[in-house]
């Protein structure tokens, strides 16, 4: 399969990403920089964290301008996979491709840690599989990752089962302590309607090989790689 | 030339945890008078537009696009 990796000036977690595509998973995965106007023949884009122009403004408020997201747009709307992943998650919602915003924690604290993650459904690209009951450990690095849509979008993503995780205690229950940032419904992530664009704001990409302690995210590359491989993907080639 | 003056606040329903930790703040230093606080952004933007109708179209539009995200803030401006 080939990725494209989104390059912004201050993206940080580019290269984790890139690593796991082609190490870990030995997928071919390219660097796309923002300045360009075409993915090329991509699978998949994978938006990545980081900072990308420094957060001024908001977080994600300037890249969702930048030339290579109007090609993202377009992938989107013919039917391309498309993960956010922490800043990658807060341009997709700025972009208008998912819906809510991040922002700042509850605490005021930029939180780095590993938190558990239940997955609220199996039915999308990005969760089909892992197990019902199976927490990820998978690490948050945020200072502005607490998720919030109107009561009506909140009732929408829970009918149409468009969360895809929540934060939960090691006993798999979504309670305010396990709540890092403040989020509406502990919601870590969610995909958009038509289930080709997801976000959530930990790091699969940081949870994928037993060296760094937990390869929980790996099962959400495996889930990726499995829709694309069933083919039910109309990936725009 | 002309200058916009845009406020953007964060929206009622949306949690403000630096207004709320201002707000205890202030009622620590003895402002007991203080009630809630809202913590927001000032921009200034130059304008060479001589049309007022204009200039307000423009930062209007702006506003809703990029300066603001209007799922969590509220804008307001005046143009001087």
């Amino acid at each position: 399969m080939n990725f494209a990796v989104l390059q912004f000036p201050a993206s940080n977690c580019d290269q984790d990403a890139v690593h796991v595509l082609r190490n870990v998973f030995g997928h071919s995965a390219r660097l796309v920089w923002h300045k360009e106007a075409a993915l090329g023949e991509v699978d998949a884009v994978v938006v990545p964290g980081g900072f990308s122009y420094g957060d001024y403004l908001r977080t994600g408020a300037i890249a969702r301008f930048s030339p290579v997201m109007q090609a993202v747009q377009q992938f989107a709307a013919n039917g391309g996979l498309v993960l956010g992943i922490c800043n990658g998650f807060q341009i997709l919602c700025e972009a208008g491709l998912l819906p809510g915003a991040l922002i700042r924690n509850r605490s005021l604290q930029f939180r780095c840690e590993h938190i558990f993650l239940k997955t609220a459904t199996s039915d999308s690209p990005f969760t089909n599989q892992i197990p019902a009951d199976k927490l990820l450990r998978v690490p948050i690095a945020h200072g502005e990752g607490c998720y919030f849509a109107d009561e009506a979008m909140l009732q929408t993503l829970r009918s149409e089962n468009r969360v895809l995780w929540r934060y939960v205690n090691a006993q798999g229950e979504p309670v305010e302590t396990a709540n890092p940032n403040g989020s509406l419904d502990n919601i870590a992530g969610i995909c958009n309607e038509k289930r080709n664009v997801a976000g959530l704001m930990p790091h699969p990409e940081r949870a994928s090989e037993a060296l760094l302690g937990s390869e929980d995210g790996r099962l959400i590359f495996t889930s990726l790689l499995h829709a694309l491989d069933s083919g039910k993907v109309a990936a725009l080639k | 030339m002309m200058k916009a003056k845009i406020i953007i606040t964060p929206k009622k329903a949306v949690l403000d945890p630096q207004g709320k930790t201002v707000q205890t703040a202030l009622a620590h230093m003895g402002y007991t008078d203080v009630g809630a606080v809202h913590v927001g952004k000032y921009i200034e933007i130059e304008l060479n537009e001589t049309d007022r109708e204009k200039a307000r179209t423009q930062i209007d539009d702006a506003c809703h696009k990029i300066l603001s995200n209007p799922v969590i803030e509220d804008y307001r401006f005046e143009i001087e």
